[in-house]
């Protein structure tokens, strides 16, 4: 059996879906798997934004603080991105991203993929292309969890 | 069956029977179920997605969805979530209790058009009382259908109503079982998000697919939309809908939706029938 190199199996991530194949080369130089025990943290909230993810396999729960407790803000399971605090200054995270079940993860190195959508101008519109699109969905989804659609 | 003069032995759809109060459970904070003995002169069997009319003597008659069992329709049950005058009073009738019943009413979901298709059942809130008793059908006819697979959301995981069945039907391993809240603390270790973002993810195919939706009309708009983003289309779509009753029988035009009434045309629609009157706020 073949196995899939970082630029196919990219290709399969709906994040990623309809990008060039010479951009999905492109980014992946600047991407390596990883993973992650259950409750362990991806990230931090307040620190440095210096990575973002794409879940391969498990699920990973969004957090805020809120007062003494912690809150679920939403979970983000396989195929899906976590985090684009990395995008804008000041590139630190706006939450707490902790794994719920063992995670493995393809982690881009976010000063890397900054420096390649600086170097090309092309490959960063269809980056940001490929991001507003998960930003407005995420934007839309929490507008209907702000209205309580089951009241 | 209805009544006719030449049948007087059963009752008139007006009149209501007797409904006994066997057994009271509460399954959330506001939501709570009613099993009730009916005084019938003839067997009692409903289809899924129906509904009956519930008199609680005194107070009001409020159309409320059948919940229970169409294999043991002898067990009339009800799942209702006080929301107002004639809810409140019903939440407080004990076992022994008596309340008017007029019923079944109403169409149903389409559980034979869906045969040898995936079948996506998505409830958000209370709707997963009228749609339990398609999902009892599908899992006892497993056999008849492709993928089965039922899309749940709740505002907290306190909210999820039937815990225990959707445990168990989430160890199935031929039913596909996918539940969200909107609020959650780190005790919950399921999803949390609107239920629109499961549909993107949910395994069925959307060419061959046949979606019952029920809910808030809010909350069915956004799923319709997400449905629609993943291929399927209106007419493999179907909702429950609700307006406000009397006769039940589409003689008084409380329930008017349109050209249409809603207790007999209705609950259930192919959401092509209705889709011009669905974005519509007032009719
Ligand atoms: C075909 C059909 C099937 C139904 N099945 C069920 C069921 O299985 N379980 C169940 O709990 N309910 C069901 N309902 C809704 C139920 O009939 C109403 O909640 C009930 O009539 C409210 O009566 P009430 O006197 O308690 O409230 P009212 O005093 O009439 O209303 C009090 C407040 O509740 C609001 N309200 C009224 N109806 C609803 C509603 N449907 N949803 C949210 N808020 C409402 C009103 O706007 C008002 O603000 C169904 C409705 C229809 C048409």
């Amino acid at each position: 059996m073949k196995t899939m190199t970082l630029a196919e199996s990219l290709a399969t991530v709906p994040f990623f879906e309809g990008m060039p194949q010479k951009y999905l080369d492109f980014i992946s130089g600047c991407a390596h798997n990883v993973s992650f025990k259950k409750s362990e943290f991806l990230l931090f909230e307040g620190k440095s934004a210096d990575a973002f993810y794409v879940i391969r396999h498990g699920q990973v729960a969004l957090e805020v603080e809120a007062g003494n407790k912690t809150a679920v803000i939403q979970t983000v399971g396989e195929g899906q991105v976590v985090g684009w605090s990395w995008l804008v200054p000041p590139y630190t995270w706006h939450y707490d991203a902790r794994a719920v079940t063992p995670v493995s993860a393809l982690s881009f190195n976010a000063v890397c993929v900054r420096q390649k959508c600086e170097d090309d101008p092309a490959f960063g519109y269809e980056m940001f292309q490929h991001l507003t699109q998960l930003i407005v969905q995420r934007l839309m989804a929490t507008r209907i969890q702000l209205i309580d659609v089951y009241q | 069956m209805i009544a006719t003069a030449s049948n007087p032995r059963v009752a008139h759809p007006m009149t209501p029977v007797l409904g006994h109060v066997r057994q009271r459970w509460m399954e959330t904070d506001d939501t709570f179920t009613l099993e009730l003995d009916v005084e019938r002169s003839a067997p009692f069997s409903f289809r899924p997605g129906q509904f009956n009319m519930l008199y609680v003597f005194g107070v009001g008659e409020i159309p409320i969805s059948i919940s229970g069992n169409p294999d043991t329709p002898e067990v009339l049950t009800h799942t209702t979530r006080e929301v107002g005058i004639v809810t409140r009073a019903m939440r407080q009738l004990e076992v022994g209790d008596v309340l008017g019943v007029r019923g079944p009413f109403g169409s149903a979901w389409p559980a034979e058009a869906a045969e040898e298709r995936d079948v996506v059942v998505i409830a958000g809130g209370i709707g997963l009382a009228p749609l339990r008793p398609v999902l009892y059908h599908l899992v006892a006819h497993r056999e008849r259908y492709r993928r089965v697979v039922l899309l749940y959301g709740a505002r907290t995981p306190e909210d999820i109503l039937y815990q225990d069945e959707v445990r168990e039907w989430s160890s199935y391993l031929d039913v596909e079982v996918h539940v969200t809240v909107d609020r959650a603390t780190r005790r919950w270790h399921g999803n949390v998000g609107v239920i629109t973002t499961l549909i993107p993810r949910a395994p069925f195919d959307p060419k061959n697919a046949l979606a019952m939706i029920c809910g808030p009309e809010v909350m069915m708009h956004f799923t319709v939309q997400e449905l629609h983003r993943r291929g399927v289309r209106s007419d493999q779509i179907y909702v429950s809908m609700e307006r406000n009753m009397q006769c039940a029988l589409g003689l008084c035009g409380h329930c008017q939706y349109g050209p249409s009434f809603v207790c007999k045309d209705g609950p259930v629609y192919r959401f092509d029938a209705i889709e011009p009157l669905f974005s519509v706020r007032e009719l």
